[in-house]
C-alpha cells in the first residue's frame, strides 16, 4: 500500500530504506520499514513515543551502531548505493548524511566560529575559505545576523534556539546531501521553533531532509510527505501509513493514523 | 470570609528547621560532632607538629628548605631537606607522567568502549588496586618489580643515553633510582586518577560525543578534540589528587629509592634520591630530640604541600568547567 503513493513524486530518489529491521540485543524494535525520501523534499516521521522513529532515523547515518547490541537487516540506499554494504565506512556515510539532535549540543569548549568549523577540524579536512564557510553556513541556518559580531564568543552564550540553529550550521558546513533532524524543536520555545522551521523551509530545496517530530502542526507546516510509525502491544515498530503530508493528515487510509493525527492517542 | 471585609492576616507561625524527634536530635548531634571533630583534629595535628618542630625551624632558618646536608653528629647539628623536598616533587611528577596517560586510557576504555560486563570487571579491578596496602606494593616493588624496572632503566640508558643529563647513569647497578620510585608510585595513583576521570567522562553529555561522530569524526579525533577538552578540568583535578597521594607516599618509596642528600634534579635513572616522607621513616627510629624536631618540621612541610595541592585540585575541579553550571 505504501509503494504506490511514492511513485507520484518526480524527484529522483535520493535516499531509500528497503526492508529495514532493527534489533537491540534480542528485542526487535523495527520491522520491515520501506520508505523513499526524494531529494529536495522534507519527510516527517511521526508516531507515539517508543514507536521506533528515532531508531529508524539513526539507521540512516548508522548512528544506531553506537548502541551496544544493535542489529540491522535490510538496505539503506543513498544514491542507489547501500550504506551498509561491506567495505562502506560509516564515517563516509556520516559525512554525506548530517544530523541535528533533539537537545542543542554545541561543543561546550568551542566558540561559535569553532563550532561551525568543528566538522572540518574533527575530520582533518581543509577548506581555504574558512571565513566564507562560516558565513555561508550560518546564513543558511538563518543565524548569521544574530551572531556575526560575536563569532568568538563561547557557543554556550547563545540561547537554546540559537544553539540549535548553530548545530544546524555546524552540520551544513560539511555540505551534506541529507540532513536528519531528531525532534529538533522539542527543547525549544515557540519563537525559536518558528525560526528553526523557517530554516528547514529554506534548506528544503537544497537537500533531502528527514525530521522526527511529536508536533502534528510542525509536521504539517514543514513536510512534503509524512510517515506514521506505530508499535502496538510490545510488537516491533513499523510504518502504518506513508504518503504526502496532505494525504496522511486529511485523508488517512488507516483508522489508527486518523486517531493519532487527530489526537485520540499518543 | 466576606469579600468586602478587610483582609485578615492570621497569626504568624514560627517555622523551625531544628530536629524535633529524639532520633533526629541524636543523629543531628552525632553528625555535627563528627564534622567539627575533623576540623579540630587537623588543627590539633598542625599545632602539635608546629610545637615540636619550632626549635628546628628556629635553629636551621631558611636553609632548612634549600640546603643539602643532614648531619646530627656535627656541632651545631645541620638539618636541611632540600634534596628530599625536590625528590618528593620529582618522584611524584614521574609517577604522574607514567600514570596519567594510563589512567585516562583506562577511564576512556571503561566509559566509552567496553561492554557493560567488561567495564564492571575493569572498574572493580582498578578499585582493588587502590586497596592494596602500600607496604605490599613496596615489597613487590623491591623484590619483584624492581629488577624488571632496572632492566628498563638500562635500556633507557643504552638507547637514550645520548640525551645529556636526564639518562645519565654510572656503574652497573640501576636500582634505587627516582625512575623506579616513580613507577611504583604510578601503580598507586592510577586508580585515583582513573576513578576521577571515569566520573567526569560519565557525566559528559553523550550528545556532544554523538554530535562529533555524526559529523563524521573518528573515535581518535572525537577523543582528542571533543572529549579531552571538555573533561580537562576534571582530569587536572584528578591528577592533582593523585599528585597529593604521590607526595605523601612513604613506605613503598622507602623500599625502592636510595636516600642520598644531594639534589638530583632530573637524572631519573641514577640511584640518588629520597623523598621527605621516606626520609622521615628512615631517620625517626634513631633520632635524638633535636633531630626529631627537624623531622617534625619536615612533616609540616609535607603536610602543607599536600594540603595546598588538594585545595588546588578541588578548586580546579569546580572552576575549570564553567559550562557545567548552565
Amino acid at each position: 500500500m505504501v509503494e504506490t503513493l511514492l511513485t507520484e513524486s518526480n524527484a529522483a530518489s535520493h535516499l531509500e530504506a528497503r526492508g529495514v529491521h532493527v534489533w537491540f540485543g534480542q528485542r526487535q524494535v523495527l520491522q520491515d520499514v520501506n520508505l523513499v525520501f526524494p531529494s529536495n523534499q522534507v519527510t516527517a516521521l511521526i508516531g507515539p513515543s517508543g514507536c521506533g522513529k528515532s531508531t529508524f532515523i539513526r539507521t540512516l547515518n548508522r548512528m544506531h551502531e553506537l548502541i551496544p547490541g544493535a542489529g540491522f537487516a535490510g538496505q539503506i540506499l543513498l544514491d542507489g548505493k547501500d550504506i551498509y554494504e561491506d567495505g562502506t565506512d560509516a564515517v563516509d556515510v556520516r559525512l554525506r548524511v548530517g544530523m541535528v539532535f533533539q537537545k542543542p549540543n554545541p561543543f561546550p569548549t568551542m566558540s561559535i566560529r569553532e563550532n561551525v568549523l568543528a566538522g572540518l577540524r574533527l575530520t582533518g579536512k581543509k577548506n581555504p575559505n574558512m571565513d566564507e564557510l562560516v558565513e555561508t553556513s550560518l546564513r543558511r541556518a538563518s543565524i548569521w545576523n544574530e551572531v556575526k559580531d560575536r563569532l568568538n564568543d563561547p557557543a554556550l552564550s547563545l540561547s537554546g534556539g540559537q544553539q540549535q540553529r548553530l548545530c544546524i550550521a555546524r552540520s551544513l558546513a560539511m555540505d551534506p546531501a541529507v540532513l536528519l533532524m531528531d525532534e529538533p524543536c522539542s527543547a525549544l520555545d515557540p519563537g525559536s521553533t518558528r525560526r528553526v522551521e523557517e530554516t528547514i523551509e529554506e534548506l528544503a530545496d537544497q537537500m533531502t531532509i528527514v525530521i522526527v517530530t511529536h508536533n502534528m502542526q510542525q509536521a504539517q507546516r514543514v513536510s512534503h510527505q509524512t510517515a506514521f510509525f506505530l508499535s502496538e502491544d510490545g510488537n516491533p515498530g513499523g510504518v502504518v501509513e506513508f504518503g504526502t503530508t496532505e494525504q496522511v493528515f486529511n485523508q488517512p487510509v488507516d483508522p489508527r493514523t486518523n486517531d493519532y493525527v487527530n489526537g485520540h492517542f499518543g | 470570609m466576606s469579600p468586602q471585609g478587610e483582609t485578615k492576616i492570621p497569626a504568624k507561625r514560627q517555622l523551625v528547621t531544628k530536629p524535633s524527634r529524639t532520633a533526629d536530635k541524636v543523629f543531628f548531634g552525632l553528625t555535627s560532632v563528627a564534622a567539627n571533630f575533623s576540623i579540630v583534629l587537623i588543627l590539633l595535628i598542625l599545632g602539635f607538629l608546629l610545637y615540636q618542630a619550632w626549635p628546628a625551624f628556629q635553629s636551621q632558618g631558611f636553609s632548612f628548605f634549600s640546603g643539602e646536608t643532614w648531619d646530627s653528629s656535627a656541632t651545631p647539628q645541620i638539618f636541611q631537606i632540600g634534596p628530599m623536598l625536590w625528590g618528593s616533587v620529582l618522584v611524584a611528577l614521574l609517577g604522574m607522567v607514567i600514570a596519567l596517560p594510563l589512567a585516562i586510557s583506562l577511564a576512556y576504555f571503561i566509559e566509552f568502549m567496553a561492554a557493560k560486563k567488561i567495564a564492571a570487571v575493569a572498574t572493580t579491578l582498578v578499585d582493588l588496586l587502590a586497596a592494596i596496602p602500600s607496604i605490599v606494593i613496596g615489597l613487590w616493588g623491591f623484590a619483584v618489580f624492581g629488577p624488571v624496572a632496572q632492566h628498563w632503566a638500562s635500556l633507557l640508558h643504552d638507547y637514550l643515553g645520548w640525551i645529556p643529563y636526564v639518562f645519565y647513569h654510572e656503574g652497573a647497578n640501576y636500582g634505587g633510582s627516582p625512575f623506579i620510585a616513580g613507577l611504583v608510585v604510578s601503580v598507586m595513583i592510577v586508580p585515583i586518577i582513573t576513578s576521577v576521570t571515569r566520573e567526569i567522562f560519565s557525566q559528559m553529555d553523550r550528545d556532544v560525543v554523538n554530535a562529533s561522530i555524526a559529523l563524521g569524526a573518528g573515535r581518535a579525533a572525537t577523543f582528542r578534540k571533543v572529549i579531552l577538552p571538555t573533561a580537562s578540568g576534571g582530569i587536572v583535578g584528578g591528577a592533582l589528587l593523585g599528585l597529593g597521594r604521590a607526595l605523601g607516599e612513604t613506605i613503598a618509596i622507602f623500599f625502592v629509592l636510595n636516600l642520598v642528600f644531594h639534589i638530583n634534579f632530573f637524572q631519573v635513572i641514577n640511584g640518588e634520591g629520597g623523598t621527605v616522607a621516606s626520609m622521615i621513616v628512615s631517620k625517626f627510629g634513631e633520632a635524638d630530640a633535636s633531630e626529631r624536631s627537624a623531622l617534625m618540621a619536615s612533616g609540616i612541610v609535607l603536610f602543607v604541600l599536600t594540603l595546598l595541592i588538594s585545595a588546588l585540585s578541588s578548586y580546579i575541579v569546580k572552576k575549570a568547567q564553567p559550562w557545567r553550571t548552565n
